[in-house]
């Protein structure tokens, strides 16, 4: 799970990495509070889950309450790369003397982690990686690439933010910029922090807000493991990997697949109109492609779950299916297909040849 | 041959009173491993009935390797639980140990490994289905009646990618089929399974299935480039994934332009390896390589 920016602060802030006085506000009128409770310049910004809100007019300089409560009317509700902004960050703003870069991140290649810094910062990663200097997290020092005197200080700062990385079962936090002000001061001005969803076990965290898509927060209070795309070919399968490649021989067939689904071991009739329900709510979605190979699932439990789910969902299943069933047994599988003589149902045998159907269904349709 | 675990092995089962861990364990069973006994602190003294068979369960790894002999460990243990439980068996001197728990806290692995270095346990998984030597011994939960013993060594981050090859080519056989699962970080690689089946005698082709996120397919790549004689042929799972969400695996996560299909496909290719662009076609490729 990622971080708002003001989520981020809050957690830096927290266990002791410096960062700027500042609150949240989702009305114009609260950051007009907030930039007179702060007093002086101060800056608002979009608080959205992507890069690129500076391009995109997301911050802003307000000098003061008024001009706060002018940005925050321009800023609230802007949409930015497919996200709405529902809040903005309202911060004191500081004089800039220097920016840098920190972070630290899992290194899936060594399977550790590992600290990155550089002496300069506040840009897109990519365009300083020549610049950043990578060290195992353990031993990181900033000495690698600061003068003695701001290295002591970055290196107070990367310890509070190792806390942060550890006790919170962090997979990235990131300080972009790093700045050092004109009085001399380290700041965290922009963070970035993405939080290990495996781990929400053993912590309290903030709700992943529901920014995302609204198939994709119905289908995540399912318990479905769906991801929305673009295409119109509903994909349903069992098991990340073969979903993955359901979607790329749905793109070969010359279809661009709906959405992601993994429904997992199991397959009850339940979970299959869970799926079902979701995917066929989609608009764009024109035909759906089921592909199950039964592994430890039995093809004919899946089977029965297809029907099942189609009756359960009665007259909202209303686009053609192409089902594939391979494996455990799938021939008792086909045989209750067969028998349902379900109009929306077609049997193919393969993938390949499944997803050409479902492809050409898609194309059909309109 | 197989690689990492055959008819010698001696398997425990670390959570083997659980529903899923028992499930497992008949299925192993079923399959001719040599199944030994199970470790849960708190039923220890007990015994479990499998059918034909009824098998102890001990407090400890230690103690269950000192009674049984075992060489082997399978985990189901759950998430919160299973950093320690690896750990233990680590520091009981298992020789494997196939980790099948999804939803592990990275942390955890990455603490676990780090302990495994150094010491006598290789780890495979967590999130993975385990590995299976097909008439010889099956750890995990990979189905042993798609197919036979034979020539082919297969590894894969996908349980169902794995079990989709194994059927297609189910008439050739297998030496041994690992799955090394799909979080970010995992105790057994790529590079560990072809370096093994490079070694192996009867493993006469590898075929490697990989998906989006990290490079370990770039890093497998080149080290057949460099040290594999055998031939290989690939399938490369995600080409169709957005930028910077996890699908369904939590390491399968294309971050910016890096860990994409198109760049572990290209980089299989440029050192000779026959790259699917679907599993059938991948076992085509193998086939006709089989074949000829």
């Amino acid at each position: 799970m990622d971080l708002f920016e003001h989520e981020a602060r809050d957690l830096f802030e927290r266990y002791g990495v410096p960062v700027p006085r500042g609150f949240v506000a989702d009305t114009p009128e609260s950051a007009r509070e907030a930039a007179a409770r702060l007093g002086g310049t101060v800056v608002v910004k979009a608080q959205v889950k992507t890069g690129g809100r500076g391009k995109a007019g997301g911050i802003k300089l307000a000098s003061s309450p008024d001009e706060a409560l002018a940005a925050a009317t321009a800023i609230l509700g802007m949409d930015i790369k497919g996200h709405t902004v529902h809040k903005v960050l309202i911060t004191e703003a500081s004089e800039i003397a220097e920016e840098y870069y920190l972070s630290f991140l899992l290194d899936r290649a060594n399977r550790t982690f590992i600290g990155m810094t550089s002496a300069t910062g506040g840009m897109e990663i990519e365009e300083m990686a020549d610049s950043i200097t990578r060290m195992p997290a353990s031993s990181f020092d900033a000495s690698a690439a600061f003068p003695p005197s701001i290295a002591a200080e970055v290196n107070a700062v990367a310890s509070a933010l190792w806390k942060v990385f550890v006790s919170e079962d962090a997979t990235l936090v990131e300080v972009n910029p790093l700045a050092r002000t004109k009085d001399g001061r380290i700041i965290a001005l922009d963070g970035k922090v993405t939080l290990d969803d495996n781990a929400s076990f053993r912590h309290s965290r903030p709700q992943d807000s529901a920014e995302g898509d609204p198939l994709e927060v119905r289908a995540a209070e399912k318990g479905l493991n769906y991801v929305k795309l673009d295409g119109t070919v509903g994909v349903i399968g069992n098991g990340a990997g073969l979903v993955m490649s359901t979607l790329d021989v749905v793109a070969l067939a010359g279809a661009a697949p709906a959405n992601f689904l993994d429904i997992g071991g199991g397959a009850s009739a339940q979970v299959m109109a869970d799926g079902l329900d979701v995917i066929l709510s989609d608009p764009s979605v024109r035909s759906v492609f089921v592909n199950v190979f039964g592994g430890i699932t039995a093809c004919d439990a899946v089977a029965d779950g297809i029907v099942q789910a189609l009756g359960m969902l009665g007259d909202r299943a209303d686009k053609p299916l192409v089902v594939r069933l391979d494996g455990n047994n799938a021939e008792a599988g086909h045989r209750i297909l067969d028998a349902a003589r379900h109009p929306l149902i077609t049997v193919a045998h393969t993938m390949d040849d499944a997803a050409g159907r479902a492809a050409a269904l898609a194309g059909k349709e309109s | 041959m197989a690689i990492f675990l055959d008819e010698n092995s001696r398997v425990i089962v670390q959570g083997m009173t659980g529903s899923e861990g028992a499930k497992h364990t008949r299925r192993m069973l079923a399959a001719g491993t040599k199944v030994v006994g199970g470790v849960n602190a708190r039923k220890a003294g007990t015994s479990v009935d499998f059918d034909d068979v009824t098998l102890p369960v001990y407090g400890t790894v230690a103690q269950a390797m000192a009674e049984t002999g075992a060489t082997v460990s399978v985990l189901f243990v759950p998430p919160a639980f299973t950093g320690d439980a690896v750990i233990e068996a680590i520091d009981a001197g298992i020789g494997l140990a196939v980790v099948i728990t999804e939803g592990v806290p990275v942390h955890d692995t990455a603490r676990f490994w780090a302990h495994a270095q150094g010491r006598a346990t290789r780890i495979i998984g967590p999130n993975c289905p385990g590995i299976i030597s097909p008439g010889k011994s099956n750890a995990g939960i990979i189905p042993a009646d798609i197919t036979k013993p034979g020539s082919i060594g297969l590894v894969s981050k996908s349980g169902t990618l794995t079990y989709q090859l194994m059927h297609e080519l189910k008439d050739f056989g297998f030496t041994t089929c690992v799955g090394i699962g799909g979080d970010p970080i995992v105790g057994t690689t790529h590079i560990d399974a072809i370096k093994a089946f490079e070694a192996d005698p009867e493993t006469e082709l590898i075929v490697m299935i990989g998906e989006i996120g990290g490079d370990a397919e770039e890093r497998a790549a080149e080290f057949v480039r460099d040290n594999v004689s055998k031939p290989v042929v690939g399938y490369v799972a995600g080409f169709t994934a957005p930028e910077g969400r996890t699908m369904g695996h939590a390491g399968a996560i294309v971050s910016g332009s890096s860990g994409t299909a198109e760049a572990k496909k290209l980089a299989m290719e440029a050192v000779g390896i026959k790259v699917g662009r679907t599993p059938s076609e991948t076992a085509a490729l193998a086939r006709a390589i089989l074949t000829s």
